[in-house]
């Protein structure tokens, strides 16, 4: 146990430890010193950190956040579905298929290029202001259209980067049993693919949950607007620091969830 | 007769320039120069073509109006854009008077301050013809039943949600641009707005809007009144106040709001 | 002499401007055991490729039981049921148990849950106990061999072996081989590209000394090992045997 190595890192990772802690000291402790010393400190405190107003506006914020998850969760099926059925058609090889390879490429370029507020304008009022009946021109639909549309041209990317990762002999192999080139995606490549394409994916769905924020440009009251809602009524922009709060409840473990599946990946393959 | 009202205007003048050459000195940002700000970009009829500097429209008129009171010449009048977000941060402001429609709110005047109000604004219901055609009147049974929508940093919400209950909760987009997009695209059936703004809206934005009715502000416990925002403590609000109260007595103000927003009466009422 | 299950007839392929395979002639009889010999880059497991349609030939024949598989636009589903094949690095689906890995083209392709028949062949080389583990789970040998019984389920005539212990540390080399000698004994046509010398020569029915692109030498095991008569034939068993 003790060996002569041993000893040495168990110093070592000793004297490691206690420099990281008493530097995280000293830049915490400069932290609560001097900020409070800034001339303005009174002034941004009073405006972004009202205790009295966090307690007053967390529970409607947290309502409020209730409908980014149903956003976000009926949104994640379809951009998975729709990033899937690009992927392939962007691998597709046969000569007939050649329109929507054309179509899959177009797609993701399209879709990549513009920035997700542009399209949630474009789909949210310009579609239902074709004369849709409600409840069809619903900003909640188009809105999510628009999320989806975007989304589904990253995923599609990212499931198509995990397809061309898998090594050609695994192709082969299933070929030489006698299975079609369909069930060879189907059970030989894509459980590969999409499993290698996780942590990427994770990521994806992170950025997607502070965009589904965007569909209140049209219309919808999420946690962002209610928090603009209390900012313009309180002149105080406490709320916002609330629901950056609950926003990094939700982020920080789906980030670290994401590095864990990464890492493991990473370790699994070295 | 006439020299009493001669010796008037002039003990008026005389005084409004002398006080306001005492009140304001030394407390604008720039000596000897008002620095105004107005929103970007400011809208009809308030300011007339995005340009302050005309004095056309009333929050333009209003505010030189105001500078000739606290002793400033046009000329000395300077205009800054700000957003909303910028009016009410902390610290230093790069404006004396900051004039965008902003309602006075108890919870906004913790954070900076208001003069006194230069307007009290009628709110109106915006529709369309259509809703109209569909059986849409000015009566609280009518506008229960709409799909509402309103603009996030006005004080538009609170008056929809406890005033008229809306059956549907209303929709809450960033600026009267937006309202029309969705009204055009027909998400929501009416949006509630200060009335000239809701008549310009009607009229200018929106190939079909109607202005349906306007609520009677004396009614109201808590009218919307519109004051010039200034920094938290701001030596100069005695000032402003001041002038304010001398635009009011001698009927300038009422000639203003009745050269530039003299639309507004017709408009039903709503009951 | 019986109609051959597999002839090869003046088979060429190139991959771009570099040409593999010059001309190959070759017959294998069925239930004869065949190796290919050489050195590395001699074209062995190119030439095995072509035998079942993996790689299109550029020219020549490629005949199964007569018919010609060569022909382009030949559809070879059909053909990759008849002849299985092995790869050094056995290429099992890494996300699928063993059992899994084995039971999908029979399922897929035959339409068939051949659940009984293929725990018959885990229980027969040994791998009943792994049927459930996952490749990873496996050692080298153990995964060769479930490659063995992947392309067994489908019940193919002809089985291609392309250097399958070249991968594995030397003590798992031996029960891979057994896997073959069973096989052998069934009376299975095989085609093996190999460097184990002592086992081409314990097995096999004929020898096909491969080098740049053509058989240079051939015959039965015997001759090949004790005299050969072509030089490089002398040179490459010099090499290997020492």
């Amino acid at each position: 146990m003790s060996t002569r190595r041993a000893a040495y890192e168990a110093r070592q990772r000793r004297r490691a430890n206690l420099l990281a802690g008493a530097s995280t000291l000293v830049v915490l402790g400069l932290l609560v010193l001097l900020v409070p010393l800034a001339p303005g400190w009174a002034a941004v405190k009073s405006s972004f950190f009202d205790g009295e107003i966090f307690a007053r506006t967390f529970p409607d914020l947290a309502r409020a956040f209730l409908i980014n998850i149903a956003i976000f969760a009926w949104s994640v099926p379809l951009i998975m579905v729709l990033g899937l059925a690009i992927a392939l058609a962007r691998g597709a090889r046969a000569p007939v298929l050649f329109p929507m390879r054309i179509f899959g490429a177009i797609y993701v370029d399209l879709f990549r290029g513009i920035p997700v507020v542009l399209l949630v304008y474009l789909v949210g009022f310009g579609i239902p202001g074709l004369g849709l009946p409600r409840p069809w021109n619903s900003p909640y639909i188009w809105g999510t259209v628009a999320l989806v549309l975007t989304y589904s041209a990253y995923v599609a990317e990212v499931l198509r980067s995990g397809i061309e990762s898998i090594h050609a002999s695994q192709r082969n192999a299933a070929i030489c049993l006698g299975l079609s080139e369909r069930d060879t995606m189907r059970y030989v490549i894509l459980p590969q693919a999409i499993r290698r394409v996780v942590p990427a994916n994770m990521n994806m769905l992170v950025a997607l949950q502070k965009d589904v924020a965007l569909l209140s440009f049209i219309g919808p009251v999420e946690i962002l607007r209610q928090a603009g809602i209390f900012k313009s009524l309180l002149a105080n922009f406490t709320p916002y620091v609330v629901a950056a709060v609950i926003f990094l409840c939700v982020t920080v473990p789906a980030t670290r969830y994401a590095d864990y599946l990464m890492n493991r990946d990473r370790d699994a393959r070295t | 007769m006439k020299t009493i009202l001669t010796a008037t205007i002039l003990t008026l003048t005389a005084t409004g320039a002398f006080a306001a050459s005492h009140c304001a000195a030394g407390k604008t940002l720039t000596d000897g120069t008002l620095t105004i700000a107005t929103g970007n970009p400011a809208y009809y009829p308030w300011v007339i073509d995005d340009a302050p500097e005309a004095g056309q429209g009333f929050e333009a008129a209003v505010a030189y109006a105001l500078a000739e009171e606290m002793g400033f010449a046009a000329e000395n009048v300077t205009w800054v854009r700000t957003s909303f977000d910028e009016a009410i941060q902390p610290g230093a402001k790069d404006f004396d008077l900051n004039m965008q429609q902003f309602s006075i709110t108890a919870d906004r005047d913790r954070v900076v301050d208001f003069s006194a109000p230069y307007y009290t604004a009628p709110q109106a219901v915006m529709t369309t013809v259509e809703a109209v055609e569909g059986g849409a009147t000015p009566t609280m049974d009518s506008l229960k039943g709409m799909k509402w929508g309103v603009v996030a940093s006005t004080t538009a919400l609170p008056v929809v949600m406890e005033k008229i209950q809306p059956d549907q909760s209303p929709l809450v987009y960033d600026d009267n641009a937006n309202i029309t997009a969705a009204m055009q695209a027909g998400q929501i059936d009416a949006a509630l707005f200060d009335l000239p703004t809701a008549l310009f809206t009607a009229a200018v934005l929106m190939d079909n809007g109607v202005v349906l009715g306007q609520f009677d502000p004396s009614a109201a416990e808590s009218p919307d009144q519109f004051g010039a925002l200034m920094l938290e403590g701001s030596a100069l609000k005695p000032c402003v106040d001041e002038a304010l109260a001398a635009l009011t007595d001698s009927g300038k103000l009422a000639a203003i709001e009745a050269e530039w927003l003299q639309d507004a009466v017709g408009v039903p009422l709503i009951k | 002499m019986p109609e051959p299950r597999l002839a090869l007839r003046g088979v060429t392929k190139s991959f771009g401007d570099v040409q593999v395979l010059h001309g190959i002639d070759l017959s294998v009889a069925p239930g004869e055991m065949v190796c290919l010999i050489g050195a590395s880059g001699s074209g062995k497991s190119t030439l095995l490729r072509c035998m079942n349609g993996l790689e299109p030939v550029d020219d020549g024949e490629v005949r199964l039981d007569g018919v010609d598989i060569a022909e382009p636009g030949f559809d070879l589903g059909p053909v990759r049921q008849q002849i299985g094949i092995v790869f050094q690095s056995f290429n099992l689906f890494p996300h699928m148990t063993a059992y899994d890995n084995v039971a999908l083209a029979p399922r897929r392709v035959l339409g068939e849950d051949a659940r009984v028949r293929i725990e018959e062949l885990f229980t027969r080389f040994g791998l009943a106990t792994h049927i459930s583990k996952y490749p990873d789970q496996l050692s080298g040998g153990q995964q060769q061999r479930v490659a063995v019984i992947r392309a067994l389920a489908m019940r193919p005539h002809t089985m291609l072996f392309d250097e399958i212990t070249s991968a594995l540390d030397p003590e798992l080399v031996g029960e891979v081989l057994d896997v073959l000698r069973q096989l052998r004994d069934d009376g299975m046509t095989m085609v093996l590209a190999t460097h184990e010398m002592g086992f081409a020569r314990e097995l096999a029915d004929r020898i096909c000394f491969m080098d740049k692109g053509v058989i240079a030498e051939e015959g039965s095991p015997d001759v090949i090992f004790s005299s050969p008569t072509r030089k490089r034939t002398k040179q490459f068993l010099a090499s290997v045997l020492r």
